[in-house]
């Protein structure tokens, strides 16, 4: 079972938190903000598992994770799951969202977070993995957006929310709050991880 | 008015969307908080509006913030009002908010119930999936048990993707709601063999998942899943299924060694690492669970420890961390493999990765040895030097010491090495684990008694030295040493050569900073010590020695008398007093050594951790009692101020007259020992009688320990445990030259000594005589003490409520009316398990519910309980034969397995496996047919005996072992009191036969529904050839009437849903309606079937006579006596009985011969006597007292109807004559 995924940045600003079991607000925060502590205090070339023990459940449960560029992705896991297999799985998510969004970078993740947690919800569903074929979610991502689509141009009355939401508003209001690196610096390549077809031979589509 | 809606839809232009919302928070850096708060106040206003776009949005942002921390419960309606938008771009929105924030507390989600089962009967599919996808993070236990029926249907979708996110999300049903898990479990399992892999994977995951926390349920799924893992090719299922694998093995080994060879060529075979590890990690576990007995398993631990250091050499961090687990999980079972690695673990201590770091320290632990243990502490000496951060450090600490003091202190060859290892780890800044240190000083010096005298100077070094340890910081762990060394130093004074310089060390004034709790052991030890100089002084004469040192404390006690810490000042006031009191008498010139060292006499014997607990309670005592009767209320009043005052008193006296008579100091021992009782570090004295403190120190019992003169017994300085490894190198060296030397002299003499001290060590041991002779007391355990019992498992555990037994058929009470529909599946797949033929629809589950509120109205909740139990005992049987057909056959339609599956082996045991178990069936049935026609007539053969041989049979046919000799029977739970073995019994009987097949069948009431029964027919190919579109056919009476499809007429025939290959056997079950039950009943049938073989096909009939008895109307219902007997009184019941005799068998067997063959349960047994319990499905109370006398058996009946009774009565006549 995965308990919780999570993705933030290298300031520990959380990008997209999902929870398999329920936390209270202040404990996810308490969480993600541990985490962050644990995961960036770790050199690049390290392991990519952790024992995260106390943060949720127990002994029983490993944080997997890795870097791209600016963000962290942190899988919170129990003993169930296979530990290459979800590193693998990970980098399924990324390239997911990578297809999805063209070239990916930490600015996507901030302004459509939503569209994130619907990629995520093709991926893994309660805790268990449910679809680990890049292409099928893909394909099922799409479906689910065209059918929005088709909703926003059936009805005058949502068009003016959902035409924004489809715009990439940050284009033309180049965001300059020094803080993050807005540069569309690329999710990938990130060299090692990239390259590291890593565990699973049989490539995505597994 | 008009305003209004300009001033609203102007609101809605500029409402923010999510963009805007991050953008703000971005842009207000600064008051950020504030800018929130605005936020959420107009997304108040935006849900206040009726458009839902408006709230959709607000909705989305809300999920924004949430993710930041806010609380967004209060929205909880909106979210619902979002969640049942009719379009599906809000839909989803709402549902990902749901998941966000709905939990089991959130009150509304109750509310959601209805808009969940209308989204997943949407004929959009992603309706359908954004509604799964949501429950699954916020089900509840009502939700669950509401749409576990919806889901259930879903799991039969026609679109994979609903499909998988059904299987999926059933894993969460079952959690919440346990009763789903066997009613669904057939179908999740059907979807293992789902055409869609994703289906499949799904499928795998959750019965993995569940397997994981009961694996035993799951081990009839072995086959199949031996089957999965030698067929697929998906990686994610594979691993899955390997893993699941490793939690089945320990439960049986014998699938272990099935397991090890196919899983051995996947090692060498695949190319992905996660494959390649789950590999290695099963067979660990299968090794582990063999242990022994596997002749040539030492080669597949030399290819997992193998494998494993290829993992660890790889410069792969993540595979490199990965072996080092694995290889811990080997080193339990056979170190020796790992140990001839410890090369490469030493070297992983130095990677940079701490991770890695942890885990080869692990490894460390187990792979110490007499040999090298100085070797390996010495490298983690070093990189606890280097180590930077302190919870590294803090491990290494701790391991270090683990790996010392494991099994007894088994590899310390030399304990002044340990004790100057624990010295120099007391130089450690800002440890949390000075306690740790602490304890293992005072453990060593107090069972190691020959160490003593070398602790106590080093503990002397300590508190000499005591600024540098305590200088730092309050905070600071590593004090918690000056504890251990202040004890020591006081407790074994004697020791002791500067014991004035201690002494003083002790009395400094920067002592006071320390901690309450290590002050109060200093206030105590530096009396003993004063106690030990003050009789060292008088002996040698030194009388003003003696004064000085008495002067000396009587100075700088006050200072501890001004401790803010109550221990410290009670003790330090109580001393200072009795010091004076000293002083006085040593001014006087009297000698008072003697009584002040008598003060601190007797030995001090660790005792066990759980002696306590351990002691038997003497016979005849009750704790629990009281000892005098406790005073009343009125009494007690009166007295109580009475008692206080006296007490008072008594002790006001005490304190005017110190005097140190016998009763005071009898009284300060007994203080001191409850002291020491309480005292955590302390070692309690022993409980045994003969260790008083009046008894000197028995010494010459304990065999006194000759210090190698190799070894300096001073170390100057703090002591450097480098040199002990040097030294020790040498000891060995000398050792081996010595004892070759004696071999070559065959002396005996001194080595004789060595021996007697040391039955511990062999000579196989490496060869290495401890430096001491180590006389390591025992921990003291009381006499005769009770056997522990630790192992209590947590009672929450959420996962216990899933240890449910599937192999179980389905109780009635259990089924969901979802199996009804599967027939046309079962037809097209005939190797699926359960192939029933109940047209049902959607009555079923009316009348269940209907059912279950009747039984919920009665309210007599155990009662209820109780019943349902015994029905599902009761329905087992059908399900249990199921699972049996389903082990037993064979796919007809699948091309051999051999030409499926690459690695040859496995699936040759796969093959061979099903066709044992074709053979065992066959078996089974020839005993079945003997049995059928020993009972020329119906003879209602039943039940539990059957299914355990049966489920026995299965497991044996897995491994292989076929023509068993009979399993002793297991005893028939119900009714049965006593143990005694009963022979099998068996439910089914003949129904028809010819050179073609064979039907037998059995016959079971339904108890959703008054008038069916369900008819389970088992038919058997006896033929070489195929038979094909079988169709049962029956001429329905008046009374009884199979249930047919809608639109058939009553002359059409039910096709059986499978096809039957050559020596196959399958079950279908038909139901039957009935109006009238109070009669047997017969109805005459006919199969027709097509038999095909080489030749071409023939069409062909048989005829039979189904015989309904009257206690297949009955179903075996419990009662309690207090209900029985009101039953018995009501007195409308009618009454009949009849006598049989010549019973030869035991009472209880006949009594398991009524239960299951005529479906009663027992309510109470006296003697050779018993009263019994009925109901039929159309709820006639059947009461039954049975006696037994000579050699005969009466049993009075009663009942509702006379004719039934009668009628029942006459069956189980016919039954009992037999016996």
């Amino acid at each position: 079972m995965i308990k919780a995924i999570l993705i933030f940045n290298n300031h520990g600003k959380p990008r997209l938190s999902k929870f398999y079991q329920r936390y209270s607000e202040d404990t996810q925060q308490q969480i993600i903000r541990e985490t962050f502590h644990l995961v960036s205090k770790r050199d690049e070339n390290v392991c990519n598992f952790l024992e995260g023990g106390l943060l949720i459940g127990g002994s029983d449960n490993k944080l997997i994770y890795r870097h791209y560029a600016t963000l962290y992705f942190v899988f919170c896991v129990d003993s169930s799951e296979s530990e290459l297999g979800i590193l693998d799985l990970i980098q399924v998510f990324v390239e997911t969202l990578d297809k999805c969004f063209e070239n990916v970078c930490e600015l996507d993740l901030i302004f459509h977070v939503d569209k994130v947690h619907n990629i995520l919800a093709e991926m893994v569903m309660g805790g268990m993995v449910l679809e680990t074929n890049m292409n099928e979610i893909v394909t099922q991502i799409d479906a689910q957006n065209k059918l929005e689509k088709s909703e926003a141009l059936s009805s005058h009355d949502s068009l003016s929310a959902m035409s924004r939401s489809w715009s990439y508003p940050y284009l033309s209001n180049p965001d300059t709050t020094g803080s993050l690196n807005l540069k569309r610096t690329h999710l990938f390549p990130v060299g090692k991880n990239k390259a590291k077809d890593a565990a699973l031979s049989t490539p995505p589509q597994l | 008015m008009a305003l209004k809606m300009v001033k609203g839809s102007i609101d809605r232009m500029f409402d923010k969307n999510l963009q805007d919302l991050v953008r703000g928070i971005r842009n207000h850096k600064e008051d950020e908080a504030k800018y929130i708060s605005q936020c959420i106040d107009e997304i108040k206003q935006e849900l206040k509006q009726d458009n839902i776009a408006v709230k959709a949005n607000a909705v989305c942002k809300l999920t924004y913030l949430q993710m930041l921390g806010y609380d967004i419960s209060w929205a909880a309606f909106n979210i619902i009002e979002v969640m049942s938008a009719s379009k599906f771009t809000f839909k989803r929105i709402g549902y990902l908010a749901a998941s966000q924030c709905f939990h089991e507390g959130t009150d509304v989600i109750m509310l959601t119930t209805n808009q969940i089962r209308k989204d997943l009967s949407s004929p959009n599919q992603y309706d359908t999936g954004v509604a799964l996808t949501g429950l699954s993070c916020f089900v509840t236990p009502d939700l669950a048990r509401d749409l576990a029926n919806d889901i259930m249907t879903l799991m039969s979708h026609t679109k994979p993707y609903i499909r998988k996110k059904a299987v999926l999300i059933m894993y969460k049903v079952f959690l919440k709601y346990p009763e789903s898990l066997r009613p669904a479990f057939p179908r999740l399992k059907e979807k293992l063999e789902d055409p869609d892999p994703g289906v499949q994977s799904a499928a795998v995951n959750v019965i993995c998942e569940l397997a994981r926390r009961n694996p035993k349920n799951y081990l009839s799924l072995a086959p199949l899943f031996f089957k999965l893992m030698t067929s697929s090719t998906n990686n994610w299922v594979l691993i899955k299924i390997i893993k699941l694998f490793g939690a089945l093995t320990p439960l049986e080994p014998r699938l272990g060694k099935k397991l090890i060879e196919p899983l051995t060529n996947l090692i060498h075979s695949t190319s992905a690492m996660s494959l390649l590890y789950e590999c290695v990690n099963t067979v660990i576990a299968v090794l582990i669970s063999l242990s022994s007995g596997m002749p040539n398993h030492s080669a597949s631990i030399q290819l997992c420890v193998q494998k494993l250091r290829i993992l660890i050499e790889d410069s792969d961090q993540n595979l490199k961390y990965l072996g080092l687990l694995a290889m811990s999980k080997i080193l339990k079972t056979h170190p020796k493999s790992v140990q001839s690695h410890k090369d490469l673990i030493l070297q992983c201590l130095d990677d940079k990765d701490e991770s890695i770091r942890l885990r080869a320290l692990d490894l460390l632990y187990g792979m110490v040895s007499k040999k090298n243990l100085m070797e390996i502490v010495k490298k983690l000496m070093i990189h606890v030097d280097k180590a930077e951060g302190t919870t590294y450090r803090d491990e290494l600490l701790t391991k270090i010491i683990d790996i010392c003091s494991q099994s007894n202190y088994q590899y310390i060859t030399n304990f002044e090495w340990y004790i100057s290892i624990l010295v120099e780890l007391t130089r450690l800044e800002g440890t949390r684990h000075g306690h740790l240190i602490a304890a293992q000083m005072l453990d060593v010096a107090i069972r190691v008694k020959a160490i003593r005298k070398f602790a106590v100077s080093q503990m002397a070094m300590l508190l000499d030295n005591a600024h540098l340890i305590a200088s730092n910081t309050q905070r600071n762990g590593i004090c918690e040493v000056l504890y251990a060394a202040a004890w020591i130093c006081g407790e074994f004074s004697e020791h002791l050569e500067e014991a004035n310089q201690t002494l003083e060390a002790m009395l400094r004034p920067k002592v006071t900073t320390l901690p309450g709790h290590i002050q109060a052991v200093y206030v105590q030890n530096m009396v003993k010590l004063y106690a030990s100089i003050l009789q060292q002084k008088e002996q040698a004469g030194e009388k003003e020695a003696a004064q000085e040192i008495t002067q000396l404390m009587i100075e700088r006690l006050p200072q501890f008398v001004q401790s803010a810490d109550l221990e410290v000042q009670e003790r330090a006031s109580c001393i200072l007093q009795l010091i004076k009191y000293i002083q006085k008498l040593q001014v006087k010139e009297v000698p008072v050594a003697e009584e002040v060292i008598a003060l601190f006499a007797g030995e001090l014997n660790p005792v066990a951790p759980k002696a306590q607990k351990k002691v038997p309670v003497p016979e005849g005592l009750d704790l629990d009692a009281w000892i005098n009767e406790p005073p009343s209320d009125s009494e007690s009043e009166d007295e109580k101020p009475k008692t206080i005052f006296h007490e008072e008193e008594q002790r006001h006296s005490r304190h005017r007259q110190p005097e140190i008579d016998e009763e005071e100091l009898a009284r300060r021992r007994e203080a001191r020992k409850q002291e020491q009782a309480n005292n955590p570090f302390y070692i309690k004295s022993s409980p045994s009688p003969q260790k008083r403190y009046q008894d000197t120190p028995g010494v010459e019992h304990i065999p006194v320990v000759q210090i190698d003169l190799s070894v300096p017994l001073k170390v100057p300085g703090m002591p450097m445990s480098d040199q002990y490894v040097k030294l020790e190198e040498e000891r060995r060296h000398k050792q081996k030259l010595e004892k070759d030397k004696k071999k070559k002299k065959q002396k005996k003499e001194k080595r004789g000594k060595h021996h007697r001290h040391n039955s511990l060590h062999t000579e196989s041991e490496e060869d290495i005589a401890p430096a001491h002779h180590v006389d390591i007391i025992t921990e003291e355990m009381p006499e005769n003490a009770l056997p522990s019992d630790e192992d209590d498992k947590d009672p929450n555990d959420p996962y216990k409520a899933l240890d449910i037994d599937l192999d179980k058929p389905l109780a009635d009470s259990e089924k969901l009316p979802v199996q009804r529909h599967r027939n046309v599946e079962t037809l097209k797949s005939p190797d699926s398990e359960v192939p029933l033929v109940e047209k049902k629809s959607k009555k079923p589950k009316k009348k269940e519910k209907k059912h279950k509120d009747k039984e919920r109205d009665k309210g007599k909740k155990k009662e209820k309980e109780k019943k349902v139990v015994e029905e599902e005992e009761e329905e087992e049987e059908k399900k249990g034969e199921d699972l049996d057909f389903w082990l037993s056959t064979a796919p007809p339609t699948a091309p051999t397995p051999q030409a499926q599956s690459e690695p040859g082996t496995g699936t040759a045991v796969v093959a061979e496996s099903q066709e044992v178990k074709k053979e065992e069936r066959e078996e089974q049935d020839e005993e079945e047919e003997d049995e059928g026609k020993k009972s020329s007539k119906h003879k209602k053969k039943k039940h539990k005996k059957e299914k355990e041989e049966k489920s026995k049979d299965k497991k044996k046919s897995k491994k292989k072992s076929h023509h068993s000799e009979e399993e002793p029977p297991v005893s028939v739970q119900n009714g049965t009191l006593e143990d005694e073995p009963l022979p099998p019994m068996s439910s089914y009987r003949l129904l028809a036969e010819n050179p073609y097949i064979k039907m037998t069948y059995d016959i079971q009431g339904n108890l959703q529904n008054d008038s069916q029964v369900t008819v389970s027919v088992i038919f058997e190919n006896k033929s070489t050839s195929f038979l094909k579109s079988m169709e049962l056919n029956v001429l329905d009476s008046l009374n009884t009437k199979m249930l047919r499809p809608e639109g058939s007429s009553v002359h059409d025939g039910i096709p059986v849903p499978f096809q039957l290959p050559p020596g196959i056997s399958n079950e279908a079950q038909f139901v039957f309606t009935l109006q009238s039950i109070v009669m047997a009943q017969k109805l005459k049938g006919t199969l027709s079937f097509i038999v095909k073989n080489d030749e071409g096909s023939t069409h062909e009939k048989l005829d039979f006579k189904l015989h309904f008895s009257c206690a297949s109307y009955l179903i075996t219902t419990p009662c309690y006596s207090d209900a029985f007997a009101k039953l018995l009184e009501s007195g409308d019941l009618h009454m009949s009985s009849i006598k049989v005799d010549g019973i030869s068998i035991s009472f209880q067997h006949l009594l398991a011969k009524i239960c299951f063959h005529h479906h009663f349960s027992v309510v109470e047994r006296v003697d050779s006597c018993a009263s019994m319990y009925s109901r039929s499905i159309q709820g006639h109370h059947v009461c039954l007292l049975v006696k037994k006398g000579e050699n005969s058996v009466s049993i009075d009946g009663k009942c509702n109807d006379s004719t039934l009774l009668s009628n029942l009565l006459d069956e189980m006549k016919e039954t009992l004559s037999k016996c």
